[in-house]
């Protein structure tokens, strides 16, 4: 890019094209379009029967703040079981073993194929099976955390194997052929050259996931687990604001997602190593070059 | 850089008699018998869909024969023998036996993810257990060897084709192996890059390496080599060496090939 900026300041400024851009008229009937929708839109709500003064001062309660934190939480773990099982099962389903591909592909079935909110209540309700598991109360062992953490998290995986499994088989067999010839034992071909260029396939899915988990995991208020919806629902039940209080719920989940959309851009770049000669630029570097060309064309 | 400077008769290393491959109902490899010697550079040259590609992948046992009996230094490939049965070979043993095979790909096949230096200690750190100093070490040398000393840091992306390969061979190399099998290593080249990867191969021919070379260059067969082998449809056609080969063919099949490529 910035060798042919460098060429074009090299010719004699006679030579120089002073041509009259394209006019774009429709772009600006269009942003006006949606300016004034958008202000009819504000002044709707403005309007409404929406009292913005309680959504405002529960946007940083002790309570809504817990609740911020603990959708956090339980998304970051629920995930990171997610990532384990989804890695094993599909490492399992291509495996030439049939047994262990027909397990992993039973996991799948089982888990895909059944709704996450029903999940939850089963091992929320597991006592009712299983009065005691390992000699101790199932009642104790299964805590809301827990019963989330399985629910979201072993859900989470059966989507994770085959996004891990498209990642793995997008990577090109004369990989494995080459590692195979050096004399690398499957497992160390799988772990040192498949999946690290399998990332490449698999993290921008894994973070529309992620994205996913933080708003899925408002289901675990049927767990009584104390994240965002929770604590929404705590506080309306109690002062009848329902729809104030959910705007709070958005706001936070609108501020996490946010948030862990600029880290899965900063993710992808990272895997895209060796894949592309030059890695794209960050944000912050985009805005330089951007101001910098802006400060040259004048 | 004649080739009669170099102990003509070594030992058998490997040995291929009636070797047989077939993909379903289509037979790639007819029954191959043939014979490579420690130190020589065998030559397998034919038209596309003759086998020899094939053929090659078997030496490592990337390609699983069907019948037949393949050796190399006197083990057969993915089996063991005993008491007149032959048993299947665990993933782990034929993983040992490639340890002494080293593979050259026509498309490169470097590890895109790692650097020129890293894909190189990647084998003797992980399989050899080497420590990564001296693995390192070694890699700088080989890298020298090949001609790209200064790209150690360089991803395989940021190198061109020749560069690639030249990389590819110094990786096959550090696992120190008795036996390298190149697979058309020039074909997918510019044809400007080919010369600074034949001239890396004509290096190690004179080192001693025993190489089996799969091949378009009839003029690097002729210089380097020490016997050529022309497959056709599955089967050897003709063998011998390649200046005899090449300059007075025998068979019909042979001769329309030759004046096709030559």
């Amino acid at each position: 890019m910035t060798s042919v900026k460098t060429d074009a300041d090299e010719i004699p400024a006679k030579h120089a094209i002073k041509a009259i851009p394209v006019r774009h008229y429709g772009r600006w009937v269009s942003a006006v379009a949606v300016l004034v929708l958008l202000a009819a839109l504000i002044a709707a709500f403005a309007g409404a029967n929406i009292q913005w003064p309680i959504t405002g001062d529960n946007l940083f309660t002790s309570a809504s703040i817990s609740g911020a934190w603990h959708t956090l939480l339980i998304s970051v773990c629920a995930m990171a079981l997610g990532l384990l099982l989804g890695v094993l099962a599909a490492v399992m389903r291509l495996s030439q073993n049939p047994v262990t591909s027909s397990v992993a592909w039973g996991y799948i079935w089982l888990f895909r194929g059944t709704p996450v909110l029903v999940q939850l209540l089963i091992w929320w309700n597991l006592a009712l099976i299983f009065p005691t598991m390992f000699g101790v109360s199932t009642n104790t062992l299964i805590t809301p955390f827990v019963a989330a953490l399985l629910g979201l998290g072993i859900n989470e995986g059966a989507y994770m194997a085959e996004i891990v499994r498209a990642g793995i088989q997008s990577v090109d067999e004369g990989q494995a052929e080459a590692a195979h010839a050096l004399g690398l034992s499957r497992a160390k071909t799988m772990r040192r050259i498949i999946l690290p260029q399998a990332m490449r396939v698999i993290v921008p899915p894994t973070g529309n996931e992620f994205i996913n988990m933080l708003k899925t995991s408002s289901l675990a208020y049927v767990v009584t687990y104390g994240e965002l919806m929770t604590k929404a629902k705590d506080v309306y039940t109690n002062n009848l604001a329902v729809m104030e209080l959910l705007f709070v719920a958005c706001f936070w989940y609108l501020v996490l997602t946010t948030i862990f959309s600029i880290g899965q851009y900063y993710l992808e770049r990272y895997y895209a190593k060796g894949a592309t000669r030059t890695l794209p630029p960050t944000p912050l570097q985009k805005i330089k070059t951007n101001l910098f060309s802006l400060g040259r064309a004048r | 850089m004649t080739d009669f400077q170099k102990p003509a008769s070594g030992q058998v290393l490997v040995k291929a008699e009636g070797v047989r491959k077939s993909y379903g109902q289509l037979e790639v490899l007819k029954g191959i018998d043939l014979e490579v010697r420690t130190g020589e550079v065998f030559c397998l040259v034919g038209p596309s869909g003759s086998g020899k590609s094939t053929f090659l992948r078997c030496i490592n046992h990337l390609e699983k024969i069907n019948a037949g009996r393949l050796s190399v230094d006197g083990n057969l490939v993915g089996y063991r023998e005993k008491g007149g049965r032959l048993y299947e070979l665990k993933d782990s043993e034929v993983a040992l036996q490639r340890r002494d095979i080293g593979m050259v790909f026509q498309r490169f096949n470097l590890f895109p993810h790692m650097t020129a230096l890293e894909n190189i200690i990647e084998a003797p750190v992980q399989v050899k257990g080497t420590a990564r100093a001296a693995a390192k070490e070694r890699a700088r040398e080989l890298l020298a060897r090949v001609g790209l000393a200064d790209k150690a840091d360089s991803y395989p992306a940021q190198l061109s084709g020749g560069q690639q390969q030249r990389v590819a061979i110094a990786r096959a190399l550090a696992m120190e192996p008795k036996l390298m099998l190149f697979d058309e290593p020039t074909s997918a080249l510019d044809p400007e890059l080919v010369g600074d990867v034949l001239d890396v191969m004509r290096q190690l021919a004179q080192d001693g390496m025993t190489m089996i070379v799969v091949t378009h260059e009839m003029a690097f067969a002729r210089e380097v080599g020490d016997a050529l082998v022309f497959m056709d449809g599955g089967v050897v056609v003709e063998s011998g060496h390649p200046r005899d080969v090449l300059t007075n063919p025998q068979h019909d099949r042979t001769k329309a090939f030759l004046s096709r490529v030559l």
